[in-house]
């Protein structure tokens, strides 16, 4: 049965939009999603901030702002003490705050493994919405946070963080993608296509933006951003299985990737958690907008590829 | 070194195979190391791990399920 919704709900299932849109009236649009995740990080503060920052993300990928949060949460009150989660909580909490939203409340039950992340109400006028879909031939690829977060949770996994400096890494899955609270008007519509990098890698969430839109990227192997490191990481085959998997699911719609290095092709398929926003933006704003990330809220935003004509394929 | 060193790795999930192959190849420094894993993650990252520290990896399926790799040094 297909549920009506009276054509308020202007995201579909099929097409991995980064949240649900829900008309209000005919100019605001609310935004709902909700995401949480394991713990990936031995400090649950820091843990905290990762899970807010990757659940609040999904509202800024549209293009919108965050309103009001709400914290979902597993935890094992039987075994751990409740100051670890309470200072997941304060994590969390702090990166609510940070984004301009308000935490109302929240849900726990009891579970062996912990999870923590946070459902998510906020708003975009729907001239400003940013789509997955929508990069236009031409449009400049932009990636706001280094790839490799996989790669260095597997290192730290294996308690081979050594190999690696991994605060950067932690840093980054910590920062908001919160670039629409930094752009005017003119910036904002300058962006065609936009979405998250999640778990299914850079290849994966690229792949989707260009998915029927009679376009290919053509990325430069030499632009793709790595946290230091991670490489080395690689290398060591230090690879976690979701990498596998994406490689499995998205290699046949790249061309071309034989001529990359392992290790390159690795970063192209790494799961991120709290990944950058990849953004498709028209080429005459795409300096102003790099510049505008750089100085101030993705300071590590890179320009890694074109969007040309073509059938939904990634090329090097 | 003689003898071959066996590192059976099945049913253990990724990084925990690379982990014991990586100490096996380093108390072996050379000679042959066989390594048993049963999944495609574990076969691609222990033969990425050889490959980095100079050891010459093959790998063929193992009756049993999963695969059996060589590593020779």
């Amino acid at each position: 049965m297909k549920p009506d919704s009276g054509g308020r709900l202007l995201t579909g299932w099929d097409h991995g939009e980064d949240a649900a849109l829900w008309a209000i009236d005919e100019n605001r649009v609310g935004i709902m999603t909700l995401d949480f995740i394991t713990p990936i990080v031995d400090d649950p503060e820091l843990w905290g901030r990762i899970a807010a920052a990757n659940a609040l993300s999904d509202v800024f990928a549209m293009g919108g702002r965050p309103f009001v949060a709400l914290n979902i949460v597993g935890f094992p009150v039987h075994c751990e003490p409740l100051e670890l989660l309470e200072s997941v909580l304060r994590g969390g909490q702090s990166k609510v705050i940070e984004a301009g939203a308000v935490l109302a409340g929240g849900h726990s039950v009891e579970d062996e493994e912990p999870k923590y992340g946070l459902a998510v109400f906020g708003e975009v006028r729907r001239d400003r919405i940013w789509r997955v879909s929508g990069a236009r031939p031409g449009d400049v690829l932009m990636l706001t946070k280094p790839l490799g977060t996989g790669l260095c949770t597997t290192a730290v996994k294996a308690e081979m963080a050594g190999l690696l400096d991994t605060k950067p890494v932690f840093d980054s899955m910590a920062r908001l993608n919160d670039l629409p609270r930094h752009l005017d008007d003119d910036l904002h519509l300058a962006v065609h296509a936009c979405t998250d990098v999640t778990g299914f890698g850079l290849a994966g969430h690229l792949l989707d933006m260009l998915f029927g839109d009679g376009v290919d990227c053509v990325l430069d192997p030499e632009a793709l951003p790595a946290f230091p490191g991670v490489l080395e990481v690689a290398d060591m085959g230090l690879i976690p299985a979701g990498s596998y998997r994406n490689r499995e699911l998205y290699s046949p719609r790249i061309d071309g990737l034989e001529k990359l290095p392992l290790k390159l092709q690795d970063l192209l398929f790494d799961p991120q958690t709290s990944g950058g926003l990849l953004l498709a933006a028209d080429p005459e704003s795409s300096r102003l907008l790099l510049e505008l990330c750089r100085s101030g809220c993705a300071p590590e935003c890179r320009m890694i590829g074109r969007i040309r004509e073509g059938s939904g394929k990634i090329r090097f | 070194m003689t003898g071959k060193i066996l590192v059976d790795a099945r049913g253990l999930s990724c990084p925990q195979p690379v982990l014991e192959t990586k100490s096996a190849l380093e108390s072996a420094g050379s000679g042959t190391v066989e390594v048993l894993v049963d999944t495609v993650t574990s076969r691609e990252n222990v033969l990425r791990l050889a490959g980095r520290l100079n050891w010459k990896g093959t790998w063929e399926e193992s009756e049993q399920g999963g695969f059996r790799l060589t590593l020779e040094r």
